[in-house]
């Protein structure tokens, strides 16, 4: 199979160091390369809501190197100056001190972030410099990002297309070369989807991984924060960075975190690939099943065991992710009310008009669609029904996996029912917009870590289809070892 | 599935104010995707745990000591309450919690 790289993707987070090591160029050139292209692309692509005019984070003392360059970083931690000068992209999700933060809603236009996320934090001390922060669907909710307050983002393949959500600006800064990666969030597919969707690398690591400190939250139980990247091995590295125990966010784990970048190129003979029957049924666009199957038989030929295998209530699994998710939103978007940050209503008279308009004046509507859901299924009478039934299938979504992983060590599939689709095709309906997800949802429920890859071009649209692992709790090692060796053998 | 008057009274348990409008494509939305979550009755979940969170941890609990993140400045209130719609020195100002009809 020829797969030609159909995007000039621009400089990795490799090219970057050894650019900066040779002298061919310092931090702050390459970071003005990068702000003048989003200055210029930008307009056409709405992937970046806000620029920085310096992103060189400084922690530490700044070590003079070949005289005119000086880089930053904090040397005394693990992974320091990893990223030293590497420009990155942020999602409007996560904040950065100082800066707006709007999770792509009108309710946060104007709020200035109190605190670096951890996850900047270890940014900043791995010397990485920050472009801007980007477009979203409002509160991460949306698998196209058409859901902003701040109109879509365009798919750098095809302006007429949806980038994916609800990371659709990270995607799309990433693929358009408009950062050299970028960090997103993934409640029930919003890193793999648009990084299928894009034809990029987008890793949701394994809840409790990646603390979601400063990750404005959507549903807490699913969320996590991941890295879209140009190829795998960049994702491994940004990973090293991010993960890790943190005292500010207690469903983060205390294990050790092992260095994802050491064994890339460790055999996978004899490595068992799980292949859920359940994947490749009515749904599937025939042009995303054949790029799917032929990148099976390429795992085949590597060596690996291809295994079929049965997840029974994966059917299932995305009528408890729309019950979950709405009711634990419901509950985090009851902060925003008006008073202490964020629009507030000039309508009220009363303390509960201030709520009532505050909230209808600033949150848009699928927001109000998934509180609304959410507050019907936690209500008094109906929260057996619902939430207690959901979580009861999220157990026995579980169970299906941890049988599978008895046979298998990794599992396959496609990461999305379709490549990108046209902006305003899917919009009025938001169940089609849920459909999205069906492959990608039951990885959050159950907690797991997954890749998505590109894998090739669409026959009939010409658009990327991303290529799906999902691993065991906690092993991004060996998804991040296949996908790599993939990626070698896809070129 | 849902009447207006449920549609009504969720959104003001939820402290939404919805228009006519809204509350006709609400409506029409909610019951379509309830009607897709209804599928879950099928499924049988006698004697199974729920499952609220993956990983497992049981009482995260860190050393009762102080972070040293925050310094208590002057500009810690900014950014604290700094945002807030009304505020008078170091307090936010709110509409009567109590009506005084």
């Amino acid at each position: 199979m020829n797969f030609k790289n159909f995007m000039n993707l621009g400089y990795t987070i490799k090219d970057i160091k050894d650019g900066l090591a040779k002298g061919h160029f310092t931090a702050e050139e390459i970071f003005k390369r990068y702000s003048d292209k989003i200055k210029t692309k930008n307009k056409k692509l709405n992937a970046y809501l806000s620029v920085f005019d310096s992103g060189v984070a400084r922690v530490g003392t700044p070590k003079a190197r070949n005289d005119n360059e000086h880089l930053w970083g904090d040397e005394g931690q693990a992974h320091a100056m990893d990223l030293q000068g590497v420009p990155c992209a942020i999602k409007d999700a996560i904040l950065i001190e100082g800066s707006i933060s709007t999770a792509g809603s009108k309710i946060l236009e104007n709020y200035i972030s109190a605190y670096d996320a951890t996850v900047i934090k270890n940014l900043k001390k791995a010397g990485a410099t920050f472009l801007g922060k980007t477009n979203m669907d409002e509160f991460a909710m949306g698998t196209s990002t058409e859901n902003s307050a701040f109109g879509p983002t365009k798919n750098p393949h095809d302006l007429n297309r949806v980038p994916g959500g609800s990371s659709g600006g990270s995607a799309a800064a990433v693929a358009a070369d408009l950062c050299v990666f970028a960090l997103g969030s993934d409640t029930g597919g919003s890193v793999r989807q648009p990084a299928s969707m894009c034809g990029i690398v987008g890793l949701k690591p394994t809840y409790g991984r990646v603390s979601r400190h400063g990750l404005i939250a959507m549903a807490s139980s699913l969320d996590q924060i991941g890295p879209l990247t140009k190829n795998v091995y960049d994702s491994a590295l940004v990973l090293n960075v991010i993960a890790g125990h943190d005292s500010f966010d207690s469903t983060t784990v205390p294990s050790v975190v092992p260095d994802y970048t050491a064994n890339l190129d460790k055999d996978i003979k004899e490595l068992r690939v799980g292949i859920p029957k359940e994947f490749f049924g009515k749904g599937l666009d025939p042009e995303v099943e054949e790029k799917i199957k032929e990148t099976i038989s390429k795992l085949e030929n590597m060596g690996a065991n291809i295994i079929e295998i049965s997840l029974p209530n994966f059917e299932h699994a995305l009528a408890v992710y729309y019950i979950i998710n709405p009711c634990e939103i419901s509950s985090n978007l009851a902060r925003f009310d008006g008073i202490r940050y964020g629009y507030s209503t000039k309508n009220a008279e009363t303390l509960l008009e201030t709520y009532l308009e505050s909230r209808s004046e600033g949150l848009g509507a699928e927001p109000k669609r998934r509180i609304i859901l959410g507050t019907y299924a936690l209500s008094s009478g109906y929260y057996d029904a619902f939430y207690l039934k959901a979580q009861k299938v999220r157990a026995l979504i579980k169970k299906d996996f941890d049988d599978a992983f008895k046979k298998v060590d990794i599992i396959v599939g496609p990461t999305a029912p379709h490549a990108a689709f046209k902006i305003g095709e899917k919009v009025s309906d938001p169940l089609a917009l849920y459909l999205e997800d069906i492959y990608t949802v039951p990885v959050n429920l159950v907690g797991l870590p997954g890749i998505s890859i590109p894998c090739g071009k669409g026959r009939n649209s010409n658009m990327p289809i991303g290529f799906q692992l999902i691993g065991q709790p906690f092993d991004e090692e060996t998804i991040l070892r296949v996908s790599y060796q993939l990626e070698q053998a896809l070129k | 599935m849902l009447s207006d008057k449920e549609v009504k009274h969720i959104a003001g348990l939820a402290r939404i104010k919805i228009s006519e409008k809204e509350e006709k494509s609400l409506k029409k939305d909610l019951s379509s995707i309830l009607e897709y979550i209804d599928k879950l009755n099928e499924v049988d979940t006698t004697g199974i745990e729920p499952l609220y969170q993956t990983t497992g941890l049981v009482d995260s609990f860190r050393t009762d000591e102080p972070r040293g993140e925050f310094k208590m400045d002057e500009n810690l209130n900014e950014k604290l309450i700094g945002q807030a719609p009304a505020s008078e020195k170091r307090f936010i100002k709110i509409k009567s919690v109590f009506s005084r009809k």
